[in-house]
Parts: structure tokens; sequence; C-alpha cells
């Protein structure tokens, strides 16, 4: 896609950002105010993420790989358990990676 | 005592906003690596900064531009995923409501998690002086610059790190830390699960549309399951 396409792309995320953003900080009067609707925004984030996790780990050259030779899958795991124990984003990016590399390594 | 001047509470927001740069910086030099590996320019990872500025939203943009995905779908997915800024919106909106458009927008582009998790205590808890305001322009500002600064470092940074590293597995690694600190209960925990269950079966759908049809099935689940969730919060 071109440079063009990029841009636009880009600038109408930035658009949509910020105007989530703005909402209630000047339009809060018009807005409603629901439990119901934070109730829904809490499961966002979880269902999101999750939907682009699985993906980038299952998904090996164009296919659907769930055998234990995925190397992803393991390092997936072993970056879960250290998220959880530490609830560190870079604890857990070094471990995964550190993970992948030495599965990749032992592997071939 | 006379009320705290723009000048103090400036100051006092980027005290307060300094210790979280500790994890800001390093994640910001990790998406301008990731940027580059995901297929974007560098000039565009850099400009996504300024433009979107909104960690995982950036590297969630990044994926999909990457994977050549409809840019309607690449919008709305950012806008999903961004869509729990609606509670900070929500959450500063009484402390703001006096003041100008200019500022109104100014801060609405600045509020961040990181700059909201800063200033939120002040703002609630603190005393309603008048420039109180103040205090999250410091806190934003602070966060805004470290993100440009540590993108750019991770630019020209990735830029000399070799391909085969599967560095596009951080991005992986990125989204799993982000959901393992957003899941307290267990009917999120289950809105994760159903939403990546979905999801594999949904990628057969054109236009990765399925990834909005996981999310949409995994919020519904996590609505479904509270009834198991334990009584705290």
């Amino acid at each position: 896609m071109t440079t063009t396409t990029l841009l636009l792309t880009m600038a109408a995320c930035g658009a949509v950002t910020f105007l989530i953003r703005l909402s209630f900080i000047a339009f809060g009067r018009y807005l409603p105010d629901d439990p119901r609707l934070t109730a829904l925004l809490r499961y966002v984030p979880p269902a999101i993420l999750g939907a682009l996790i699985a993906p980038e780990i299952f998904v090996l050259d164009g296919r659907l790989s769930f055998t234990p030779d995925n190397p992803r899958l393991w390092a997936a795991l072993i970056a879960v358990v250290i998220a959880w124990r530490t609830r560190n984003v870079l604890a857990t990016i070094a471990a995964g990676m550190l993970a992948l590399w030495a599965l990749q390594a032992f592997g071939s | 005592m006379n009320d705290p001047t723009p000048r103090s509470e400036f100051l006092a927001g980027v005290r307060a906003e300094l210790p979280l740069l500790l994890g800001v910086v390093p994640f910001g030099m990790i998406f301008g690596v990731l940027g580059l590996a995901a297929g974007l320019p560098g000039w565009a990872v850099v400009l996504s900064s300024s433009l979107i500025f909104g960690g995982s939203s950036q590297v969630v943009f990044a994926q999909l531009w990457g994977a050549v995905t409809p840019p309607a779908v690449t919008v709305t997915t950012v806008g999903v995923v961004n869509l729990r800024h609606l509670l900070y919106s929500a959450a500063v909106a009484e402390y703001l409501r006096g003041l100008s458009w200019r500022w109104k927008l100014l801060l609405a582009y600045l509020l961040t998690d990181e700059a909201f998790a800063a200033a939120l205590p002040r703002l609630r808890d603190g005393p309603a002086t008048p420039h109180r305001h103040y205090f999250l322009l410091g806190t934003g500002s602070t966060l805004w610059s470290g993100w440009q600064l540590s993108t750019l470092a991770g630019v020209l940074l990735g830029a000399a790190i070799p391909a085969g590293w599967s560095l596009d597995f951080s991005i992986a690694l990125t989204f799993i830390a982000l959901l393992v600190l957003a899941v307290h209960r267990r009917s999120d925990a289950g809105a994760a699960l159903v939403a990546a269950a979905v999801v594999l079966p949904a990628m057969a759908l054109p236009h990765k549309l399925g990834l909005l049809v996981a999310a949409a099935a995994g919020i519904g689940a996590g609505l479904a399951l509270r009834r198991f969730d334990r009584k705290t919060p």
C-alpha cells in the first residue's frame, strides 16, 4: 500500500483515539452515565488482547499449529508465567524472547 | 496559605510522572524496534508516537499494517483498543469543567494510561485550587516527551538489529504482558480465552473482521461469566 494510505490510516487512528479521550471532557453532559457501559468497557482489554495473541502463537507459516514442536507456544507459556509472577512488561518480553531463541537454537 | 502557582503544579506533575518513565522509555524503544520489524518505515514509526500516542494501540497499528489489513478495520481495531480511555475521560472531566476549549483539547490529547494514573490522585484527593489542571499538563507532557524520544531511539537501534531474530514475536509478548495485567477476575480471563478460541476459526472471515468478531464474543463471554467472580472487585 502507498505512503498516502499509510499516512491517512495513521491519522484516522489518531483522530479516533483523540476523540475517545476528548469525549467526556468536552461532551460529558450529552453522554450517558450508565454502569452497564462501564461493565462492558471493562472486558474490552482482555477480549481484544486475547484475540490479538492467539494468531501470533498458533499460526506458523500461514497454517494453524497446536503441536508441541511449535516453539512460540512454549515461549508464550513461559511469558505468561513470568508476567503473572513479576507483573512487569519488560521482564515478560525479555523472558519470552530468550525462551524463543533458546528453543529455536535447541530445535534446529 | 497561597494557592499553588501554575509552575509549582506543573513541576509537581513532572515529578509524579518521572518514576513511571522507567517502564515507559524501554517500552517506547521496544515499540521502535518492533514497528520496523512489523514492516513500517522508520518515519511512520516515529510519527505514530505523536499522531496516535498510545503504546498498545501503536503496536496493534504496526501489526495490522504489516498484515495488510484494510484501513477501516485497522482504525476500528485501534479505536476498540483505546476504548478504555472513555473511562479516563469520564474520570477527569469533572476536574476540567471550567477550562477553555484549548485546554480541553490539549489535555485530552495528553490523556494516556500513565499520565492519567499519575494525575488522578492529585485531581481527586488534592485541594480544588484554580491551577490544578497544570498538574495533568505536567504528567502528560513529561510522558509525551519520554515517549517520543524513546520511540526515536528504538527506531535508530532497530535499524541496526539483523533480521532473523524473530523480533516480531515481541509484539505477542507485549500483548501477553498487558493481558496478564488486565486480568483481575475469572470473568476477565474468560473473556480473553473465549476471544482467543473464537479468533482462530474466525480468521477465515474476510478483511480481518475475525478480530472484531472475536473481541465481541469475548466481551459477551466476560459479561455472561460475571456471576462466577468472587465478591471482591
